[in-house]
């Protein structure tokens, strides 16, 4: 009886056994709150640390074999610990420091790069008993600490002393705020529908998942999100081409190394909200009574999320500035705002329905709003008249007509 | 509640110590041989010309300003989303005039060409 309770819910059986030790040895309940707090936030947060190596391998191997090569295959089974002899090599690297850096922000950096993506696991529900905190303000809370990346980034540019930093941290910051704006959007539809900000409750809610209510919503936010992780096809922030690598050009050893861990963390924490909101979390055929089902469909959609992801960077090119924006802005932020009126007044008006209609509906409604306005903005395309780039004088030094002075 | 915030809270703190205690450690264990030009800002192997902090681009500026506009009015909705449930079509309503009102923004910027990247 015991090990079955342990096998179904592992996080749940541990968290109550720890307890009760600590209350046998007479600890105050307030107290032992706090340690468990404590212990809890550090294995969590060194779990998601040690995951990235996990990811970083599989994301090279994914893209080795998009690219038709074969990837990290000498160390351990199918190169499976490559990324920690990466780490433990990144470990012994020195840190070499340009000269004129502004030592606080060159510095905090790398830390905060991570320690922003980090935090959002802390209101991340994994199963219906392993989860931190359930705040009431769940969601907002997690697009605050998302826009805490921005500032990390605006740090290292800042504080790199190097002209290609300061244009990549410009580009980071330019890009990353405008693809806020039709993510924060898109966001209210999941929210609007489960009539709370709470993930948990969200989750709970999710008696249909929220991408067959409104699919447009959930494109929108999957776009959104890869483009404020930064990563193919909206790389621009370190277009090796143009900017060298980007606001981190200056940093080396492990501090370049917390950058990369903080990337493909947000990649991941993206793949994790996703699901959250739009492919219903832990829900699943016998998620409530078998918690550690409800943990295993969480990490298999992830996964999947995730795995789309990798491939879009291993297949798109990289999009050019102004294309960029007008990605954001001439596309998706009506898109979304379109999206929003729609999903709210029909589901207020269609309230009597049952919900598989609605459902039907909403969906039929949803690819209409992405035809029309798509139209819209195809026919606005056409007739905008295109500077010529091509026919533009440019100041370029030409040899002097008339012979040599 | 409060002890929700309270998890989190303890979160940030390790969030913050994690990282910074792998840093140094790294620094513990790396060699430290700087030299002026191992030290030199990386600028493709030129010399550098001039400050680092450069001017940027009144672009960026712009898209910051309407990126404002757009995020606060957005966070006014999130009451409005909570909300939706128990409302009244009329309450429906109001909120798709604001967002009206909000595309109606969009297609001023639009048109004053603030959305243009040149």
């Amino acid at each position: 009886m015991s090990l079955w309770d342990f096998l179904r819910d592992p996080i749940g059986f541990l968290t109550t056994w720890f307890y009760g030790v600590l209350a046998g040895w007479g600890v105050a309940p307030g107290v032992a709150q706090a340690i468990g707090f404590a212990l809890g936030s550090f294995i969590l947060a060194t779990g998601a640390m040690l995951f990235v190596m996990l990811l970083i391998w599989f994301e090279r191997k994914v893209i080795a074999r998009i690219q038709d090569r074969i990837g990290p295959n000498r160390i351990g089974p199918w190169g499976l610990f490559q990324s920690v002899a990466d780490m433990l090599k990144i470990f012994t690297k020195e840190y070499i420091t340009p000269i004129g850096v502004d030592w606080l922000p060159y510095n905090l950096a790398p830390v905060l790069s991570v320690a922003s993506v980090l935090v959002v696991w802390a209101v991340i529900p994994f199963s219906i008993t392993f989860y931190g905190a359930d705040l009431n303000v769940g969601l907002l809370f997690v697009i605050a600490i998302a826009s805490m990346g921005e500032l990390a980034i605006v740090m290292a540019g800042w504080g790199s002393n190097n002209k290609y930093a300061l244009l990549g941290a410009f580009r980071a910051v330019g890009q990353m705020i405008s693809y806020a704006t039709p993510m924060v959007v898109a966001l209210l539809v999941p929210v609007m529908m489960a009539g709370s900000l709470s993930l948990n409750e969200i989750v709970q809610r999710q008696t249909v998942w929220y991408i067959l209510v409104s699919p447009v919503a959930a494109l929108i936010f999957f776009i959104a999100s890869i483009a404020e992780v930064g990563r193919s096809p909206f790389d621009l922030v370190e277009a090796e081409s143009e900017l060298v690598s980007g606001f981190n050009v200056e940093y080396s050893g492990l501090k370049f190394g917390m950058f990369y861990v903080g990337e493909f963390l947000h990649a991941f924490t993206a793949a994790l909200l996703f699901t959250t909101l739009f492919l219903g979390g832990w829900r699943g055929p016998g998620a409530e009574q078998i918690p550690i089902l409800g943990f295993i469909y969480y990490v298999v959609k992830t996964g999947i999320v995730y795995f789309l992801t990798v491939l879009i960077r291993g297949s798109l090119p990289r999009f050019r500035m102004d294309q960029m924006m007008d990605l954001n802005w001439k596309l998706l932020t009506p898109l979304s705002l379109a999206v929003l009126l729609v999903t709210a007044l029909t589901n207020k008006l269609l309230e009597g329905l049952a919900l598989g209609w609605r459902v039907v509906v909403l969906i039929l409604l949803n690819g209409l709003v992405l035809w029309v306005v798509n139209g819209l903005l195809q026919r606005y395309e056409r007739r905008r008249v295109r500077r010529e780039v091509t026919s533009v004088r440019r100041p370029v030094a030409r040899p002097q007509q008339g012979g040599a002075e | 509640m409060w002890s929700d915030w309270l998890y989190v809270g303890m979160f940030f703190v390790v969030a913050l110590f994690l990282p910074a205690a792998a840093i140094t450690i790294a620094g513990i264990l790396a060699p430290k041989k700087p030299n002026p030009a191992k030290q030199a800002i990386y600028e493709c192997g030129m010399e550098t010309v001039g400050e680092a902090r450069v001017q940027f681009k009144v672009q960026y500026y712009i898209f910051g300003l309407i990126f404002l506009i757009f995020d606060i009015e957005t966070v006014l909705l999130y009451p409005w989303a909570v909300a939706y449930h128990q409302m009244t079509l009329f309450g429906v309503l109001e909120a798709a005039l604001f967002v009206l009102i909000l595309l109606g923004g969009l297609v001023y910027a639009w048109r004053k060409g603030a959305l243009e990247w040149v």
